[in-house]
């Protein structure tokens, strides 16, 4: 029956490629001019946050928590309105992970502080005693890049046309700016200047120092990346 | 000249059946530890203080799954290709100097390429996206590779004897194609080097790190497309490959169906790929794409079920080879696994189940079930089966192996029934709510229930990699031995006691 088309290695290989390749055109290609658009209230990432952003990357946060509440009961009373569409817009690559061994976080920023992070992330046993989570306590002697947050930040500005330094609408119909520095210099005063903010809620004695002299330890960055989820 | 029997090369399938063997120890090794890990979380800081960067599970999580699927199993898919092509297709890679080149070049660059992945990942290196962390130097490396091993396929096919391909090659011509689509697609990026800021510094900060060319749900669309995907043309496709090839050659029966083997073939690449919306349930991805995704996946069970029913028939009145081979074993429980876990995906796809299956351990006991029980049953099998033909030595221990596939087995059993109790449970727990309305449970009660299911999965794994390593003992004893087989067995493996 298909004697003829096994014979033919070249119309064997286009056909087969002709048949995978169906599905993603349909599922894939017309939902991209839709699905990205910010909703009203979501914001870029600052510079420290994006640093932030790329410390849960660096050590696969994503591994064990996800960044999708899923419209049931149960989810949204456990971590807050369900997500939406809209709020993932300026999220790259995307965050929702495909395990909760650890809980959602998506809204994490509405209802735990800097103070409980820096606790926690040192050593998750002093806050919820049989959490199976190991503690990160070198993120408060290594140092965040600060100089690829900034390079990632020109990329998305450059080639997706990401808004910063532009007003962006918020939920009260007040608009906000955030904003980008226009050389390596100034990205570094700006997130330290952020980084300012968060360690003066923090404890441990040696981040604000390092803070205090122009540094920005990783769980600093963290921290500003985990508050900014809402 | 003519008349003669063909003198097939094995140079570069033995080289990948090493690599296949030593990342099989590693990646299992890694997920053993990591499994403990979850049970007895003092283990993220057995290597020290010092090292717990690199040895907690978060870190070592990519490097388990990236070891198992692409060092183990497209080592073993390229081992297999290597045996396999040139016997099916008639023709030596010894008759073509450029193929024997491209070969040994195709793994030479594997390797380099594994010890990247192997390091950069271990600094914390990664994308994030899951089967995809490398970065970009990485990816195209990766896609070199790649070429190179479709040069080897296509090259091969331009030379062969035998017109008609044989079924296993129409399979690793849509691995072939199918991985190189999706990677290609899913890898977008843009190194964020080539930004350039207003006051006109370029190549800022870490040359290696980039941005995906897409964002949010439309991110995590192509991302699920290539996940889910990436499990059929690395997990599935290519493994039918070889048991089409494998299971007829040991057994010494004819395939039970040609039609069979059309339909599931060309229904397995069509349907397929529609699937991977099952991954983003209830998720911000649009409505009708969920759907899709969930319709798909039940009928995938057809085709799936097609190619598992195809070969458990050609064992049609040789039932008794499964009692007297340990080699048949394998290939018969790998089928049966498989149709195992093409059952269980569909129903894990179904709306309501996903709901309290998705993001619980129960998604990771199925991925297990058709990974240890599918994927690595076959591929052991297809080395056992090419050993001795390889080497021309009698395989070492028959009695080893059988023990081998029992210890295995028991693993395996006790993996998925694990994760099953686990992650159902949790699941329920998390949507619990007291007579009030109230959310009955906290988080960490749903985490504390699962201490024992873990410790029990960490066993299950344990036990698969002790089998794993009395495989990887009955290789090197077979290939080191000095009892030489002259002439080529057609059919069951000679097998010392």
């Amino acid at each position: 029956m298909f004697h003829w088309l096994e014979k033919n290695p070249f119309l064997f290989a286009v056909g087969v490629f002709i048949v995978i390749a169906f599905a993603g055109l349909i599922e894939i290609v017309p939902n991209f001019a839709e699905a990205s658009r910010p909703v009203i209230g979501t914001k870029p990432y600052s510079t420290l946050e994006l640093a932030g952003r790329q410390v849960y990357i660096k050590n696969s946060c994503n591994a064990c928590h996800s960044q999708l509440i899923r419209p049931f009961k149960s989810e949204t009373d456990r971590y807050g309105h369900y997500s939406l569409s809209g709020e993932y817009a300026y999220d790259r690559p995307f965050l929702w992970g495909s395990k909760r061994t650890g809980p959602d976080l998506h809204r994490v920023g509405n209802y735990r502080t800097t103070e409980w992070h820096e606790n926690h992330m040192k050593d998750p046993k002093s806050i919820v005693p049989t959490t199976i989570m190991p503690g990160y306590p070198w993120m408060f002697t290594t140092n965040a890049d600060i100089d690829t947050a900034y390079a990632e930040q020109l990329t998305v500005a450059q080639f997706f046309g990401v808004p910063y330094n532009k007003p962006v609408p918020m939920k009260d119909g007040s608009t906000t700016v955030v904003k980008m520095g226009k050389s390596i210099k100034e990205a570094r005063e700006l997130a330290l200047e952020e980084a300012k903010k968060v360690a003066a809620d923090m404890k441990d004695q040696d981040v604000k120092d390092a803070v205090a002299r122009g540094e920005i330890p990783e769980i600093v960055a963290l921290i500003a990346y985990l508050n900014s989820l809402k | 000249m003519e008349n003669r029997p063909l003198e097939y090369d094995y140079t570069v399938a033995k080289m990948f059946m090493l690599t296949t063997i030593i990342l099989g120890i590693v990646g299992m090794a890694i997920g053993v530890f990591i499994a403990f890990e979850l049970a007895f979380p003092g283990l993220n800081t057995v290597f020290g203080e010092g090292l717990a960067e690199y040895t907690n599970f978060s870190r070592l999580r990519p490097l388990h799954t990236d070891a198992v699927a692409f060092g183990f199993t497209v080592s073993g898919i390229f081992a297999t290709w290597f045996y396999v092509g040139q016997r099916v297709l008639k023709v030596s890679m010894a008759e073509s100097k450029f193929l024997m080149f491209i070969g040994k070049l195709q793994f030479w660059l594997y390797v380099i390429g594994v010890a990247a992945v192997v390091v950069s990942l271990f600094m914390g290196y990664t994308t994030s996206k899951e089967y995809a962390e490398f970065e970009w130097p990485i990816d195209i490396a990766i896609v070199v590779v790649w070429v190179l091993w479709g040069v080897s396929i296509f090259g091969l096919i331009g030379i062969r004897r035998e017109k008609s391909l044989y079924i296993s090659i129409w399979y690793y011509i849509a691995t072939f194609l199918g991985v190189a689509m999706l990677y290609l697609f899913n890898n977008m990026e843009v190194p964020t080097m080539l930004a350039t800021s207003p006051a006109g510094e370029s190549a800022i900060g870490d040359w290696m790190h980039s941005v995906s060319m897409y964002a949010g749900t439309n991110d995590a669309l192509v991302q699920w497309w290539y996940g889910h995907n990436a499990v059929a043309f690395v997990f599935t496709v290519p493994i039918i490959a070889m048991i089409y090839y494998f299971l007829p050659k040991e057994s010494g029966q004819a395939i039970y169906s040609y039609k069979l083997s059309l339909l599931s073939f060309w229904g397995l690449m069509f349907v397929y790929l529609w699937a991977g919306g099952h991954h983003l349930l209830f998720s911000t991805v649009p409505d009708w794409m969920q759907t899709m995704g969930s319709i798909f996946s039940v009928i995938l069970i057809l085709p799936s079920w097609g190619s598992a029913i195809n070969m458990l028939l050609t064992m049609k009145g040789e039932w008794q080879q499964v009692a007297a081979s340990p080699l048949i074993k394998f290939m018969v429980l790998a089928s049966t696994f498989y149709m195992f876990s093409t059952l269980e995906g569909p129903i894990q796809a179904i709306k309501s189940v996903n709901a309290i299956a998705h993001f619980t351990d129960w998604i990771v006991g199925h991925v297990h079930d058709g990974t240890l029980g599918w994927v690595g049953f076959m591929i052991i099998a297809a080395l056992y089966h090419m050993a001795p033909r390889v080497f021309k030595r009698e395989l070492y221990s028959k009695s080893l192996m059988a023990a081998q596939f029992w210890i295995q087995t028991l693993g395996i059993v006790l993996y998925f029934t694990s994760m099953w109790i686990a992650g159902i449970t949790q699941g329920m727990m998390w949507r619990a709510h007291d007579e009030f309305g109230n959310l009955a449970y906290s988080f960490i009660d749903t985490v504390d229930v699962l201490h024992p299911y873990y410790a029990l999965r960490g066993t299950g794994g344990l036990l698969y990699l002790a089998g794993f390593f009395i495989f990887a003992y009955n290789i090197y004893k077979t290939w080191t031995s000095n009892k030489e087989v002259d002439a080529e067995r057609l059919n069951a493996s000679p097998m010392g006691a």
